[in-house]
C-alpha cells in the first residue's frame, strides 16, 4: 500500500512543481518581510486588524488573505506588486506609509510575486478592516500624494560589483524584505525614512529607541562579531543585548525563522557596513565618576542591578545583557534604556532560547532622578561614555508610558 | 463518573500535576511525538511575571502567608498519631508545605539535590543481610524493585535538566577528593561546578575535616554559574539574596519545572496545559484494569472528562495517594493485617540540629541560598556500622544558611525572655552570631503509619480528605539521639559560647515546620502484593496508569527527596517512550 501512495504523491508534486516552489519561496519571504507583524491579528493568519501606533495616529494592518470581498482575492499580481512597492492599492487608493513600501520598493518583482503566490494559498478569512483611524486631516488619503512626492524614491536595489555576493545578499535583505530601516533609520518631519548618512543610525518610535545598527564600532554593531549578530537575530539575545518590545516581536515572528544562509549574509553586511558610511564619531568623555549623579547611580546599581548584570557590567551571556561596551547603552537617545528601567521588559522567547528572561520594572521604586542617575552610571562606567541623561526626559517618558 | 461531566477530545496522554515529575514526563512524551494534556490544580506561574525582584523577597507574603502553598481551604489533610485517635484537619500548614500551581512544591524548595545511595534501592535485603535480627521487627522496610544500574542514568539525566551544582566524589568507582566519598559511582561529574559556601559552612567544613570527616559541597539546584539545560532553558548564577526556601526565584537561579521545563514545553505543538483544573478521579473501565481518562473540575465548577490512552498521576505525595484511593486503584492498606498497597509505607523525615552561639564570629546571616553549603555523610544511612546500636538509618549533616529573614529568623539562646527589651537586645546581639548544624535524617516505615481516606472530613467538592496516621518509630528516635550526639561533638569543636541540642523526641506534631518530605503511600517494588507500581512506576493493576512522585519511596533515607523524584520521573518517561508505546496497555514487568 505504501509505495503506491508515495508514487501517487510524487506524480502530484511533479505536476505542480513550479507552483510549489514559488509558494514555498513566497512563504519564506513573507516571514522575512514579517507580514504577520501587522497583518495577523485575532481574526486569523493575515486577516488584518493589528493596530500600529504612529506619531500621527493609529493605523491598522489590512486583510491580505485571498478573501474576495475583504481581502486581496480579486487582486492581480500587478496590483499586488504596485501596493507592496509603491503604496497604491488595487482600487487606486494610496496606502499609508506604515506599510513600509519605500523599503519593499527595493525588492525584486519576482520576490514580490512569490509572496503574492503564497498569500493566494492561505485560508481566506472574511474580515472587514478599517485601516484608517487617523484624525482629520491626516485621514485624507489625498495628503499622501504630497508625502510620496517627498519620500518615495523609485529605489530598485542595485548590486555593488565591488562587494561580495554575501554582502550584497545581506544588503538586499536589510533594505528590501527585512525593511530594517523602517525602525532603525531616523525619520524626517513627515515621518519618511532618512537615507544616506542617516541610514540605520537609529530612531525612536512608540517610546522605544531602535538603536544604531550601522557598522560604527561604538554606537552600531561593528564591534559585534558576525556570530553575535546571528545569535541576536536568531535567538533574541547575545552577550550585549536582549531583544525587547517591537524587536522581540520581530525576532519571534521573523528573524528567528530565517535560514542560516540569510542570517549569515545579513550579519556579513551589517558588520562590514555601507561603502560610504561616515567615519565613526569621536566618543564623548565619560561623566565624572565623582559627580553626584554618578555616585548615586553607582549605589543604585549595586543594590538593584548588579545581581543580574554583575558588578562589572558583564552580565550573564545569553541571559542578562552585558552593559559594558554595549552600543544600545551608549546611544545618544536613552529612551529604550529609560523605558526598560521604568516599565520593565520581557525578552522574546524563541524555540532556540525558550526562557524569555525579564527585566523587572523599577518605576514604582525609583524616582525620575534615580532612573537618570543609574542610567548615567551604566552609560559612563567600565569604559562606556555617553551624554548625561536628563531627569525631565525620564519624567516625560514615565508620563507617556503611563498614558499609553 | 462524577456528575454530568462534559467530554473533551481524546488525547494520547493526560498528566496530573505540572510539578517536576509531571512536567518532565509531559516534555519527554511530547518530544516523542505524543499529544499531551497537562492538568494543574493551581495557576500558571512564570518567573518574569510572578517573581519581579522588587517584590519577590517578601517574607510576609511568601513565608508567613504562604502564597505559593496549596491553600487549605482548597484541600488539606487530617492528622493523628495512631489508629486509636480521631484525626483532625490541618487548617494552616505547619509540619509540611504542599505546593500549588506550575512547579508544584519544587518551586519553593531549597534545591538540595541528592542521589540516594545504591544500597537504598534494596534496603530491606541489604539491612537484613548485614544485621539480621538486630533490625527492629516493627519496621516494614521494602526493596524498591530497581537497582543502581537503572537509577544512575536517570539521575544523570535529571541533573542535566536541573543543572545541579556540585563536585563528584565517585566517578566510575574512583573516589575523588572534595566530593562525597559515600555516593554511588556516577558516570560523570555534575553539570555545573560547586557553589561557593558562605562563612558558616566554611567554618563547619574546616572543623569537620580536622576531626577526620570528609566534607563536600551540598549538591545544589541553586546554581553556581550560568547554565543552559538539555531543553534549551537558561539559568543564571545565584546571588545569595537570602529569600529562597518558600520563595520563587526571580533570578532564574533555582531549578524548578518553571525554570527548566515548562516554558520550552508550552511552545511545543502537542502540549496543552489546563490550569486551575483539579482532577477528581482517574476513570477506569468496568473491570478496573484500564484507565479511560480523568475527570476534573475547572475553576468555574464545570466538570470535564478528558479521555486518554495513558494517564500519568504526578501530583504531590498526598494527592497521588488520595487519587488512588478515590479511584479504586490498589487495595486500601490495612494496618491490622499489613495487607493492601494503597496508603502503605507512609514515611516522613526526622529533622535534628544543634544551634551554636558565638561571641567572636560574624556570620552575615542575611545572605544565603537554599542548598548552598557544606555537608558530611559519615552520619548517614549505613555509612557507619550500626552493630549493637539498636537502630538503623542516619542522616546527612549539613550547614547551609538559607538566609535569615527579618520576621522568622531571631535566634536567641535558651533563657532569653520571649518579648520586651531584653528579647530585642538579644536578637540584635545574636542575629549575626548564630548558626546551626542540621542533620536531615531517615524515616523508616512501620506497620501503624499509613495514609487512608478520612471518614469524617471532606474537601469543598465533597470528597473525603486524606488522613495521615503517623508517629516517629522508636528506631528513628534512637537514631536521632545518636546522630545529634555526633553533630553536637562537631559543634563543640567549633568553640561556641553556647550550644543547643534539638534531637527529634516524642510524638510527631503538625504545628512546627519540619520538612515537606512526605513519602510513600503508593510505593514501587517487585511484589504486587506490597507495592502499587512496578519499577517503571507503572501501576500493577492498571498498566496504562503511571504513578510518579515521592509516594513511590518505600522508606526515606537521610537525604532530601527531589533528586530521586526527578530521576523516577525520567525513568517513567523513558519506560513510556521507549518501551510501553511498542506494546500499549501491557505490563512492563510480569507480576
Amino acid at each position: 500500500m505504501k509505495p503506491v501512495l508515495i508514487a501517487a504523491l510524487l506524480a502530484g508534486t511533479a505536476a505542480h512543481a513550479q507552483d510549489f516552489n514559488a509558494v514555498e519561496k513566497g512563504r519564506k519571504l513573507a516571514i522575512t518581510a514579517d507580514c504577520a507583524a501587522c497583518h495577523t491579528g485575532d481574526a486569523g493568519e493575515f486577516a488584518g486588524g493589528v493596530p500600529l501606533e504612529t506619531p500621527f495616529g493609529t493605523l491598522v494592518g489590512s486583510n491580505i488573505t485571498p478573501d474576495q470581498a475583504t481581502g486581496i482575492g480579486r487582486w492581480t499580481k500587478e496590483e499586488f506588486r504596485r501596493a507592496v512597492k509603491s503604496g497604491k492599492a488595487a482600487d487606486g487608493h494610496l496606502l499609508y506609509p506604515a506599510m513600509p513600501y519605500t523599503d519593499y520598493a527595493n525588492m525584486t518583482d519576482a520576490d514580490v510575486d512569490a509572496i503574492f503566490d503564497y498569500l493566494q494559498t492561505v485560508p481566506a478569512v472574511h474580515n472587514e478592516v478599517e485601516e484608517n483611524q487617523l484624525p482629520f486631516p491626516l485621514n485624507m488619503r489625498v495628503a499622501l500624494y504630497g508625502w510620496n512626492l517627498v519620500n518615495q524614491t523609485d529605489a530598485t536595489y542595485e548590486t555593488n560589483p565591488d562587494k561580495s555576493e554575501e554582502w550584497n545578499k545581506g544588503r538586499y535583505i536589510v533594505m528590501g524584505p527585512g525593511h530594517c530601516a523602517a525602525c532603525h533609520s531616523p525619520r524626517n518631519l513627515t515621518g519618511g525614512e532618512k537615507t544616506g548618512d542617516d541610514f540605520l543610525t537609529g530612531a525612536t518610535l512608540e517610546n522605544w529607541h531602535a538603536p544604531d545598527i550601522t557598522a560604527d564600532p561604538r554606537l552600531g554593531v561593528g564591534g559585534w562579531s558576525e556570530d553575535e549578530i546571528i545569535a541576536y537575530l536568531k535567538t533574541g539575545h547575545n552577550a550585549y543585548d536582549t531583544a525587547s518590545g517591537p524587536m522581540a516581536e520581530e525576532v519571534a515572528l521573523s528573524s528567528s525563522k530565517w535560514s542560516d544562509g540569510d542570517l549569515a549574509s545579513v550579519a556579513a553586511y551589517l558588520k562590514e557596513g555601507e561603502v560610504d558610511a561616515p567615519a565613526s564619531a569621536k566618543a564623548p568623555d565619560p561623566l565624572d565618576a565623582q559627580s553626584a549623579s554618578m555616585q548615586a547611580g553607582a549605589a543604585i546599581y549595586g543594590d538593584r542591578c548588579s545581581a543580574c548584570h554583575a558588578a562589572d557590567g558583564e552580565g550573564v551571556a545569553g541571559l542578562y545583557p552585558k552593559l559594558s561596551g554595549a552600543p544600545l547603552v551608549m546611544a545618544d537617545d536613552p529612551t529604550s534604556l529609560g523605558r526598560v528601567v521604568l516599565a520593565g521588559s520581557q525578552a522574546g522567547a524563541t524555540a532556540a532560547a525558550p526562557t524569555g528572561p525579564v527585566m523587572p520594572s523599577f518605576g514604582a521604586t525609583l524616582d525620575n532622578a534615580q532612573v537618570a542617575a543609574v542610567l548615567d552610571y551604566i552609560r559612563n562606567s567600565w569604559g562606556n561614555a555617553a551624554p548625561a541623561v536628563d531627569t525631565g526626559d525620564m519624567a516625560s517618558l514615565r508620563k507617556d508610558l503611563q498614558t499609553q | 463518573m462524577t456528575g454530568p461531566a462534559k467530554r473533551l477530545p481524546h488525547t494520547d496522554a493526560v498528566v496530573i500535576g505540572l510539578g517536576w515529575a509531571g512536567s518532565i514526563i509531559a516534555k519527554e512524551m511530547v518530544d516523542a511525538g505524543l499529544e499531551v494534556v497537562g492538568l494543574e490544580r493551581g495557576g500558571w506561574i512564570e518567573t518574569g511575571v510572578d517573581f519581579n525582584i522588587n517584590t519577590a523577597p517578601d517574607e510576609l507574603r511568601y513565608a508567613r502567608r504562604q502564597e505559593l502553598m496549596l491553600q487549605t481551604v482548597q484541600n488539606t489533610v487530617t492528622a493523628r498519631n495512631n489508629s486509636a485517635q480521631e484525626a483532625l484537619p490541618m487548617r494552616k500548614w505547619g509540619s509540611f508545605h504542599p505546593g500549588n500551581g506550575t512547579g508544584g512544591a519544587g518551586l519553593h524548595w531549597a534545591g538540595i539535590t541528592w542521589r540516594f545511595q545504591p544500597e537504598e534501592f534494596r534496603l530491606a535485603s541489604y539491612l537484613s543481610e548485614k544485621y539480621g535480627d538486630e533490625v527492629d521487627p516493627n519496621l516494614t522496610l521494602q526493596d524498591w524493585g530497581t537497582d543502581w544500574s537503572e537509577m544512575e542514568p536517570a539521575y544523570d539525566y535529571f541533573e542535566r535538566i536541573a543543572g545541579v551544582s556540585g563536585k563528584a566524589g565517585n566517578i566510575n568507582g574512583e573516589i575523588l577528593a572534595g566530593g562525597n566519598p559515600f555516593e554511588g559511582a556516577r558516570t560523570r561529574d555534575y553539570p555545573t561546578g560547586p557553589t561557593i559556601p558562605t562563612y558558616a559552612p566554611k567554618l563547619f567544613a574546616q572543623v569537620a575535616e580536622d576531626l577526620g570527616y570528609k566534607p563536600f559541597h551540598t549538591p545544589s539546584s541553586i546554581l553556581s554559574e550560568a547554565y543552559t539545560n538539555i531543553y534549551g532553558m537558561q539559568m543564571g548564577p545565584c546571588t545569595y539574596c537570602g529569600f529562597c526556601t518558600n520563595y520563587g526565584c526571580a533570578n532564574l537561579s533555582k531549578a524548578s519545572a518553571i525554570t527548566c521545563v515548562l516554558p520550552a514545553l508550552v511552545r511545543q505543538q502537542g502540549f496543552t496545559a489546563r490550569t486551575r483544573s483539579e482532577v477528581l478521579k482517574i476513570e477506569t473501565d468496568s473491570n478496573g484494569s484500564k484507565a479511560t481518562g480523568v475527570t476534573f473540575v475547572d475553576s468555574d465548577g464545570q466538570e470535564w472528562f478528558q479521555p486518554a490512552d495513558i494517564v500519568v498521576s504526578a501530583a504531590f505525595t498526598f494527592e497521588n495517594v488520595r487519587l488512588m484511593l478515590l479511584s479504586g486503584i490498589g487495595t486500601p492498606y490495612d494496618p491490622a493485617t499489613g495487607k493492601g498497597q494503597t496508603g502503605r509505607n507512609y514515611c516522613y523525615q526526622t529533622a535534628n540540629n544543634v544551634r551554636l552561639f558565638f561571641d567572636d564570629k560574624e556570620f552575615n546571616s542575611f545572605i544565603g541560598g537554599g542548598a548552598i553549603g557544606m555537608a558530611i555523610d559519615e552520619t548517614n544511612n549505613d555509612n557507619f556500622d550500626h552493630s549493637g546500636l539498636g537502630f538503623v538509618g542516619g542522616g546527612s549533616t549539613r550547614v547551609g544558611p538559607i538566609g535569615a529573614p527579618p520576621i522568622g529568623s531571631r535566634p536567641v539562646p535558651e533563657g532569653t525572655p520571649k518579648w520586651g527589651s531584653k528579647w530585642k537586645q538579644a536578637t540584635t546581639e545574636n542575629y549575626n552570631r548564630s548558626m546551626s548544624i542540621g542533620c536531615e535524617s531517615s524515616s523508616y516505615a512501620q506497620r501503624g503509619n499509613y495514609l487512608s481516606l478520612d471518614p469524617n472530613y471532606k474537601d469543598r467538592l465533597g470528597r473525603p480528605l486524606l488522613r495521615v496516621t503517623f508517629d516517629f518509630p522508636e528506631n528513628d528516635l534512637r537514631m536521632s539521639q545518636y546522630v545529634t550526639d555526633k553533630i553536637e561533638e562537631i559543634g563543640r569543636a567549633m568553640n561556641p559560647r553556647s550550644i543547643e541540642r534539638n534531637a527529634m523526641t516524642g510524638h510527631w506534631n503538625t504545628v512546627p515546620y519540619q520538612s515537606s518530605h512526605v513519602v510513600g503511600g503508593f510505593v514501587m517494588g517487585a511484589d504486587p502484593e506490597t507495592s502499587g507500581t512496578n519499577k517503571y512506576l507503572q501501576s500493577w493493576q492498571v498498566p496504562n496508569l503511571f504513578v510518579v512522585g515521592a509516594n513511590a519511596f518505600p522508606q526515606n533515607p537521610g537525604y532530601n527527596p527531589t533528586g530521586t523524584v526527578g530521576a523516577l520521573a525520567v525513568k517513567a518517561a523513558w519506560a513510556i517512550t521507549r518501551d510501553y508505546l511498542k506494546a500499549p496497555h501491557q505490563p512492563l514487568v510480569q507480576a
